[in-house]
């Protein structure tokens, strides 16, 4: 009953620390996951990771120059040395042949290396106010004073207005930059704004979860978004929103067990959701790609099975024996039944002491799947030279493949042909 | 009467790094017209068309349209940029795709109107792609994404069609549907630019040729310019030392012109 202590805790707001920590750092994550989805979007993901190990330098010098641990002049630090990291890319890429990966790859480890050199100076310089400096590594929202996280939460809700106020031309710089040059917009302002917002919330970001773990709160959202929905205005919400679960949860598990660290607990949380989202989507989710690979499973079985019955009745017989079917099939006795079965549920045909027989529904399905097939048939050996004995193959996969809409053009290309090149009649 | 150019092109050069994409570029474009700009892979269409956009900065000289400044005249050109650029997996649909077309009257932040939400349903239609308003882009074959770019440039609402390459990739009914839509847009005094490079269609789709290979070849009335002589200019061998010029000045990093 521990945890349900711990929850009631933190919803009873008796710990007001705690209550504004957390819903703080749900801000934050927030405003990273908004953002970073267009960072997404421009395929920017490595820039991401980029800038948030470049803060640390600008954090590193920003204290060296003040002496204090003030999260104002490290932010100010930090967006410098994230901008600078940002530039020095652009520059770097305009003006040599260096390939984009390289160049982020370097710079990325250049800033990060001297964020390193810098704390460990600061580390040794005997500075008793250096304390808790290397926290920037890991994050430390749990443990982030009242002050902070409203100066950060202000600037995280500052930044989340910008990006909906910007979102027209954010997202048509995200798409086609050419166009949106080519209308007029201003692209260099956009990009300079998009790039100093994302660089802010960085900024703030690696308060929370810190610098290493910074670049998953930025695209991991994002990406889990893109699962669940194809319109623009609904992936920035889901990714806000992973990003504020993610942020409350994590701090307060944080919190619930001794030594877990928050920043990773975040991540850790954000990537459950974002791995629901990839099996979940409705569209691109791994789930509903499994269940439409299923259907087309049974579409191919009950569509061959009925095309089977419809020639074996065809040749003179009105029913058949299902003994018969049995050994024309190349299913298992079991598999077969169960199709039967299904058939029959689906009103395809009856079964009635060891004979099927086809319903009129039944008997327009099977004679729409021998008609596709040797309409196909037709088309691969009029258009591709293919041999007669080499067409049936090929025809046996597309069958069950060619829709209504498809079918209407072949019938159109071919001039409604009579019998196909195994001198079969199609039936209409 | 000589009517007046709708595009001037003067001196223009446009260099990647140091290898040249345009190279002291001089022609005038007549109005109301199906112009086609043709050259080899490599020629510098594309980025002719950029160029002329705004898109691309020149290095040297400059382009006007309507006599005036680009920034001036925006209003009236529409830009269709070339379809295999994009990535068309982003998430939006045919619907928001158009929609952009409207932004440039809209600017950054003013809401669409009823107008242009008509105007928008009347393009789709133009292109025969309202059925598929609502679907999400990614589900689109090259054709149908062609269409939605055209319907876009429709919703502009210019006098003066920039395209690039829209007949790459695209179906036979796609291709058809275009060549018609450009017949009806030039009847109705439109002016067309379109980037091309199939040389088949070339006499029986334009009025007017440009013929490019990082230098200008030719420019003019279709008759008088795709002649035998000056297709193998612009596409035969000889060209090969103007491309092993460019090779040079980039791998030995020489400047075009001596400051």
């Amino acid at each position: 009953m521990e945890f349900w202590g711990h929850i009631t805790t933190f919803f009873s707001a008796e710990n007001y620390t705690l209550f504004v920590v957390g819903i703080g750092s749900g801000i934050l994550c927030f405003a990273s996951g908004v953002v970073g989805t267009f960072t997404y979007l421009r395929k920017r993901a490595l820039i991401g990771d980029v800038i948030s190990h470049s803060v640390l330098p600008g954090v590193a010098i920003a204290f060296m120059l003040t002496g204090v641990k003030n999260p104002v002049y490290f932010l100010i630090g930090a967006v410098i040395s994230g901008l600078l990291a940002i530039w020095i890319v652009d520059y770097v890429q305009a003006k040599s042949k260096l390939k984009p990966d390289a160049i982020l790859a370097l710079t990325l480890s250049v800033f990060f290396g001297l964020g390193i050199v810098l704390l460990t100076k600061i580390q040794h310089s005997g500075n008793d106010a250096q304390s808790g400096l290397d926290s920037f590594l890991f994050g430390k929202a749990a443990s982030m004073s009242i002050a902070d996280v409203k100066l950060f939460s202000i600037i995280a809700i500052i930044n989340i207005a910008c990006i909906l106020i910007f979102l027209r031309g954010f997202s048509l710089v995200s798409f086609d930059e050419n166009y949106a040059r080519g209308i007029g917009f201003n692209i260099k302002f956009l990009k300079s704004f998009l790039a100093l917002l994302t660089v802010l919330t960085v900024a703030i970001g690696v308060q929370a979860v810190g610098v290493v773990l910074m670049a998953a709160l930025l695209i991991t959202p994002a990406a889990g978004a893109r699962f669940l929905t194809n319109s623009i205005r609904r992936m920035l919400m889901y990714a806000g929103l992973f990003g504020f679960l993610s942020g409350v949860i994590g701090v307060f598990i944080s919190y619930s067990g001794t030594g877990m660290p928050t920043g990773p607990w975040i991540v850790v949380v954000l990537s459950l959701f974002t791995i629901t989202a990839i099996m979940l989507g409705k569209q691109r989710g791994v789930i509903a790609r499994l269940k439409l690979r299923k259907g087309n499973h049974i579409k191919i079985n009950n569509e061959n099975v009925l095309k089977d019955i419809y020639k074996l009745a065809d040749d003179g017989q009105k029913t058949i024996e299902t003994s018969i079917l049995l050994q024309q099939e190349k299913y298992a006795t079991s598999e077969l039944k169960a199709i039967l079965n299904r058939l029959e549920r689906q009103d395809y045909l009856d079964q009635v002491r060891g004979f099927i027989i086809l319903s009129d529904r039944g008997r327009i399905a099977a004679r729409e799947v021998i008609r596709k097939h040797r309409l196909w048939e037709i088309y691969l050996s009029k258009y591709f030279q293919m041999q007669e004995d080499h067409v049936h193959d090929d025809a046996e996969g597309i069958e069950h493949v060619i829709t209504p809409e498809i079918e209407k053009h072949l019938i159109k290309l071919l001039e409604r042909p009579e019998i196909d090149p195994h001198q079969s009649e199609i039936p209409y | 009467m000589k009517q007046p150019p709708i595009i001037e092109v003067h001196n223009l050069t446009v260099l990647y790094g140091r290898k040249p994409a345009l190279w002291n570029i001089d022609f005038d474009l007549p109005e109301k017209q199906v112009i086609g700009i043709m050259g080899p892979n490599g020629s510098g269409k594309s980025t002719l068309l950029k160029s002329i956009m705004g898109v691309v900065t020149p290095t040297s000289g400059f382009t006007k349209v309507y006599d005036q400044s680009l920034n001036n005249v925006r209003d009236r050109v529409s830009y269709v940029p070339q379809r295999q650029d994009i990535d068309w997996d982003f998430p939006a649909s045919v619907w928001e795709i158009v929609a952009m077309g409207r932004y440039q009257k809209r600017g950054l932040f003013k809401k669409l109107t009823t107008e242009d939400q008509d105007i928008i349903t009347d393009s789709l239609e133009k292109v025969n792609m309202l059925g598929y308003a609502k679907r999400q882009i990614s589900q689109l074959s090259g054709g149908q994404q062609q269409r939605v770019f055209l319907a876009r440039a429709i919703a502009q609402q210019g006098d003066l069609f920039l395209m690039d390459e829209p007949f790459a990739g695209v179906d036979i009914a796609t291709e058809e549907m275009i060549i018609s839509l450009l017949k009806d847009m030039k009847e109705a005094g439109k002016t067309l630019v379109i980037v091309h490079h199939d040389l088949h269609t070339a006499q029986s789709y334009f009025d007017h040729l440009v013929l490019l290979n990082t230098r200008l070849i030719a420019s003019g009335p279709t008759e008088e310019v795709f002649t035998d002589q000056i297709l193998t200019d612009t596409y035969g061998g000889k060209l090969t030392t103007i491309s092993k010029i460019s090779q040079e000045l980039e791998n030995k990093e020489f400047p075009i012109r001596h400051k």
